[in-house]
């Protein structure tokens, strides 16, 4: 309904230049879940600017290679490095978006902004009709989370990509139940990231328009 | 510092709207409630009887409140947001378990008095009993918080909890109803108290690790 009528993301909401660039280095990484391999031998080298767009059919471990870059999942084998071991330096956006439907709009926007630690410096991050209207969510501020559908579930939950600069991105599946105004969003949120100096990693059943660099997990499966 | 007070107040937030806080006060007199038609009206052994009955009713209270407390970021992906944090993770179930503190065990701690009411507890007895069960309610939340992260990857793991509880909250409620009835009425049992501030205390170390450690292996 409100596809066209979306307003372009406004410059002051996108990142700003990261302060350390981005460095991101797989070498020979494996995964097993459970007794089975799902790969082995992912190794590449991600510089500021790089977006590398993960493909491959459900099951071939997309996600399990997004869990082990956040480090929620310990590698079967290979190494991992991220420069600027600063530990907190990585946005992960899973198929959960960890919203509480008990919340309102507003309340999630305003707690996301204490949670990530945006700096108080910038007003205007914590301006949420301006955000709101950035995420195409505008006159929503008083609804309840629960009372969303799942494009606009999604759309919330990449305000928090924003609120915080971290200099890496992993996403897995952005694209999913968004509308065509939606992706617009996510390409440009993904867009204006790699331009300020971060580096992305996304899984994706449909070809991302923002990566630069493509990997096929489990081609042969 | 402002995200660990952001979490602690969305937690408390998350309590009181989802009725948790209601439902955990209720569950309190309601269990009080069933005392007397057990044991019979007679007012001379409710009396003797209700301090420790009102531990019992508190910790089985508790009990039903820590089931859920990571569950449900378990379950829609809060949890994982909650390893990147800008704040340790033994922190941030810290912040949580304070948030729960204030939103559950604090009204249950002010409706004590009441429920003792319904079991004739006598009202020299009701400092002590109070005085012992803040003591010693940190380290009920703290404890029953380890229960709660090591079944959270299992649905319907309430009773799980209970079972992974209820064994560390042994020694609490010996010193904890112990202080309530062995002392006269009136009285400070100083000795019990230290005690059980002592297990609040030993638990506010160990069981932020403890809970951190079985939250990370949740995630994998």
């Amino acid at each position: 309904m409100t596809e066209n009528t979306m307003p372009k993301p406004q410059k002051k909401f996108l990142p700003v230049p990261y302060a350390k660039p981005a460095d991101l280095q797989l070498a020979g990484v494996a995964c097993t879940r459970g007794m089975r391999r799902l790969f082995e031998g992912v190794s590449f080298r991600l510089k500021a600017g790089d977006g590398l767009a993960l493909y491959g059919p459900n099951g071939s471990g997309k996600t399990s290679l997004l869990r082990q870059i956040a480090g929620f999942l310990p590698l079967a084998a290979g190494t991992l490095s991220i420069a600027d071991k600063a530990p907190y330096g990585v946005h992960f956006m899973g198929h959960a978006d960890a919203l509480k439907n008990a919340l309102s709009v507003g309340e999630t926007l305003a707690f996301e902004a204490a949670l990530w630690g945006a700096p108080k410096a910038k007003d205007p991050l914590l301006d949420t009709d301006r955000w709101l209207t950035h995420l195409g969510l505008e006159g929503r501020a008083w609804q309840a989370v629960g009372d969303l559908s799942a494009g606009q579930r999604r759309r919330l939950a990449l305000a928090k990509l924003c609120l915080a600069p971290r200099p890496i991105w992993l996403l897995d599946e952005p694209m999913t139940a968004l509308d065509e105004a939606g992706r617009h969003l996510v390409n440009a949120l993904a867009g204006a990231h790699l331009a300020a100096g971060g580096v992305l990693v996304a899984s994706s059943h449909v070809p991302l328009d923002f990566t630069t660099d493509a990997l096929t997990l489990g081609a042969a499966a | 510092m402002s995200v660990f007070w952001a979490l602690c107040r969305q937690h408390m937030v998350l309590a009181w709207r989802g009725g948790h806080t209601t439902l955990a006060v209720a569950f309190l007199f309601i269990g009080v409630t069933l005392m007397p038609f057990g044991l019979g009206p007679e007012l001379a052994l409710l009396q003797a009887l209700a301090p420790g009955l009102l531990w019992v009713v508190l910790v089985m209270t508790l009990l039903t409140s820590l089931d859920r407390v990571f569950q449900a970021d378990y379950e829609d992906g809060s949890l994982d947001q909650m390893m990147l944090m800008p704040l340790p993770l033994e922190f941030v179930v810290l912040a949580k378990l304070l948030g729960h503190y204030i939103a559950l065990v604090v009204p249950l701690l002010l409706a004590v008095p009441l429920a003792g009411l319904l079991l004739n507890l006598a009202p020299a007895h009701l400092p002590m009993l109070l005085l012992a069960m803040a003591a010693g309610s940190p380290a009920l939340v703290l404890l029953g918080g380890i229960g709660a992260s090591l079944a959270v990857s299992v649905r319907r793991g309430g009773l799980l909890t209970v079972l992974l509880s209820l064994p560390f909250y042994v020694p609490v409620m010996i010193f904890g109803a112990g202080a309530t009835q062995q002392a006269l009425a009136g009285e400070i049992d100083a000795t019990r108290l230290a005690i059980l501030c002592l297990f609040s205390l030993a638990s506010l170390l160990a069981a932020p690790v403890a809970m951190a450690a079985a939250l990370r292996n949740a995630v994998r």
